[in-house]
């Protein structure tokens, strides 16, 4: 299909997904999480969940809460400490044709596992020309939580959406949560699927369909949160709130900003974003993550290589403090895009063309 | 004389050579026992006896199959030196017995993984010569489709599955293998092989912990050739007795070289493992080749070494002993069957050099599995969008 018709067909179904969303109830991402993960166990019996603490201790993070009760542990198992283990174990049953959800308990403990789920889960499809398929997900809190310092705190979205053969999500509110794990758990690749512990506390509106235990979101596409003209601010994550609060900010000064929340890490979702940028012809991008070949850094290389001729301003990219997070509450605040961060970056992108 | 021999072996019937040679393969299923060589050495359990039950049909495959195994290795090192394999080639000639002796124990829902050494374990599997050659030369009909190449063989229809380029990721991998196929109460077991380089691999521990915590029906088979590429075993184990090595599991140490050993011990070892979890296999075995085809093999070993292995234990000749001093055919029959088994692998590998090369679409199918893809917009080296 041509760019002008892709265009079109995103920018439809993301308004009415909006309108759906106007919905009287509310759900803690955490609960959409345990839903999700709850619906999708009870539909196919191949799923089963995998990690440490998920069982008896209810889950870490208490995304796996009652699990263990409903369903037994044939279907939920509880790990010693050994990710290079688990996970290993857990893309073999993969390949065997179970689909097991693997919970790390934070992403920066999948490095002890990352060649599994690089090497024997991202690459089999490929390698095997489609004899061995690996319906795995990876799932956990990604990113920084609130002063546990410098080994709890990175954000891996850039590294595994490097990768070839793997999908990477990140959600945002309680509807992402449900619908994009949902659709993680059937879908028949590797995903990554990146949460956020500050946000599983948070609490979302949600509509009738996405409660439905049918729902689910389709991989790859992003959302835009909120319509604007003057500037789009992409994001992902936490950062989608940051940067909605923005937006409000920029409003009251006569900015009207678009926000973009990527909901897919990999495939990205590069006919939304060129389409809000060559609608605004300005481009900030937020993550928390490393500044350094990040997820910001590939959205302005694609904008820059598809709609270079619509910008008015040059690209922005705001991420992380180029450092190991640092423990003290102020350096931690310092070391993290803010809300006046994004305004700032969102108003340059406004005024230098004058 | 070698006729009426053959002939009173097969009570009595006669006709051409050939084809009365033939019949007795695939007939004649006479009962055999044979003595293994040496005894089995056990850890934390009682070895299985030394008398293995086989067949005359069985002995006779067992020299055929092995036979076709070495001759398609030494095929390989002739391809590869043509340049036309790339990249690595790790060749299997010498062990040949551990894949043959497992394959006799088990069934093809039994499963199988391995490392990159893995092309006779494909064979054993059910492969053919031609996607084997194929594959190694990169063409499309090649059992990965040109993609994967040496190192990555996949049977998934005969739970075969790879084929692993990273030392020591098989394991862990088998053993969540064996996991699936207890939660689907398949009544089948996992053989995960790796090397004597690979056994001090911190994931393999942590794959056995979790097998014996679960009860999976595992079976580390540690194909023990005594070198990890040019590191001798000693140099690398501060304990080289891997059969030992699962501490709490059960292991047996197995005379690799010798077939009917490998056989009575992989029976064993399922028996074992599917009423009471992991258990390990040291197989004592051989590689005649170095490491890969970019390794002489003989700069951490003496050629003396070698040639004494060949002479005192190589695996198609103990067979070849066993199938002359049972009568199952002269010298010359299995010279003919020699004969024929390089012709086999000559047309294979005519036939593969003359598959053509992927099509250049190949490169962006397969990333995701076939229709759970979205248009990609990145690859634009060329210009053009793909879509997989």
């Amino acid at each position: 299909m041509d760019f002008e018709q892709s265009l079109r067909r995103t920018r439809s179904a993301s308004v009415s997904a909006r309108s759906y969303a106007a919905g009287s109830k509310e759900m803690t991402v955490r609960d959409a999480l345990n839903s999700a993960i709850d619906e999708e166990m009870s539909a196919d019996p191949k799923v089963f969940v995998m990690g440490e603490e998920v069982g008896q201790y209810q889950g870490a993070y208490k995304i796996t809460k009652g699990l263990l009760e409903k369903y037994g542990p044939e279907r939920v198992y509880d790990t010693p400490i050994t990710e290079a283990g688990f996970t290993g174990i857990g893309v073999g049953a993969a390949y065997a044709g179970l689909k097991p959800v693997v919970e790390f308990m934070t992403f920066n403990f999948s490095m002890q596992a990352i060649d599994h789920i690089i090497n024997s889960a991202a690459k089999s499809n490929y390698m095997s020309a489609g004899q061995i398929n690996v319906p795995i997900v990876f799932r956990g809190p990604n990113g920084a939580a609130a002063g546990v310092g410098a080994q709890h705190s990175q954000c891996y979205a850039a590294w595994y959406a490097s990768v070839p053969g793997l999908k990477v999500l990140a959600p945002y509110s309680a509807e992402d949560a449900r619908g994009l794990l949902k659709a993680a758990i059937r879908d028949p690749d590797p995903v990554v699927f990146l949460e956020n512990e500050l946000l599983y506390g948070e609490s979302f509106p949600i509509s009738e369909e996405a409660l439905d235990s049918s729902f689910c979101l389709p991989i790859g596409k992003a959302k835009i949160e909120r319509q604007g003209k003057d500037v789009t601010i992409v994001t992902f994550s936490k950062m989608v709130g940051f940067a909605l609060k923005a937006a409000e900010k920029l409003a009251e000064e006569g900015i009207s900003a678009e926000v973009i929340n990527l909901r897919s890490i990999r495939p990205l979702d590069r006919a939304t974003i060129n389409a809000s940028v060559r609608k605004t012809s300005r481009l900030v991008t937020v993550e928390e993550g490393f500044p350094q070949h990040g997820v910001c850094a590939e959205i302005c290389a694609s904008v820059v290589e598809e709609s270079f001729s619509y910008l008015d301003a040059p690209v922005e990219r705001i991420a992380g403090a180029d450092v190991p997070m640092p423990y003290a509450a102020n350096l931690e605040r310092l070391a993290l895009p803010q809300v006046e961060d994004i305004v700032r970056a969102a108003k340059r992108a406004c005024y230098r063309s004058k | 004389m070698a006729l009426s021999r053959l002939s009173s072996r097969s009570k009595g019937i006669s006709r051409p050579l050939s084809a009365a040679f033939s019949r007795s393969i695939s007939t004649d299923t006479t009962p055999i026992t044979i003595e293994t060589s040496l005894p089995f050495t056990a850890h934390l359990c009682d070895p299985p006896s030394r008398s293995v039950e086989s067949s005359t049909q069985e002995l006779l495959s067992f020299f055929r199959t092995m036979a076709l195994m070495r001759r398609m290795e030494i095929a390989a090192d002739s391809l590869y030196k043509a340049k036309l394999i790339r990249g690595f080639c790790h060749l299997y000639d010498g062990q040949e017995a551990v894949a043959i002796g497992m394959e006799a124990a088990i069934t093809k829902k039994d499963a199988i993984i391995t490392a990159y050494r893995d092309h006779c374990i494909f064979l054993g599997r059910g492969g053919s010569l031609y996607e084997v050659f194929a594959e190694l030369m990169g063409r499309q009909d090649g059992c990965s489709k040109g993609k994967g190449g040496s190192m990555h063989f996949y049977k998934k229809d005969s739970s075969f599955y790879g084929g692993h380029g990273i030392v020591g990721a098989q394991v862990p991998l088998g053993c969540g293998i064996a996991f699936a196929q207890k939660y689907s109460k398949e009544e089948a077991v996992t053989f995960a092989m790796y090397g004597d380089g690979a056994a001090n691999q911190g994931q393999l521990f942590e794959a056995l912990n979790i097998s014996a915590l679960w009860d999976l029906p595992s079976i580390l088979v540690c194909e023990n050739n005594h070198y990890g590429m040019g590191t001798a075993e000693w140099r690398a184990a501060k304990s080289p007795s891997y059969y030992k090595r699962g501490d709490y599991v059960p292991g047996l140490k197995v005379d690799g070289m010798d077939a009917f050993a490998v056989k009575q011990a992989c029976k064993f070892a399922k028996e074992h493992a599917l009423k009471n979890g992991p258990i390990i296999l040291e197989m004592d075995t051989y590689r005649y080749h170095g490491h890969s085809m970019s390794d002489p093999g003989s700069t951490y070993r003496t050629r003396d070494e070698i040639s004494g292995v060949r002479q005192e234990r190589d695996p198609i000749e103990r067979i070849k002993k066993l199938v002359l001093s049972h009568d199952l055919a002269t010298e010359k029959e299995l010279k003919d069957m020699e004969k024929e088994i390089r012709k086999e692998v000559d047309d294979a590998i005519a036939k593969a050099k003359d598959c053509p090369m992927p099509e250049p679409s190949e490169l962006f199918t397969n990333v995701y599995v076939k229709g759970f893809g979205t248009e990609c917009v990145l690859c634009s080296v060329q210009g053009p969008l793909c879509e997989f």
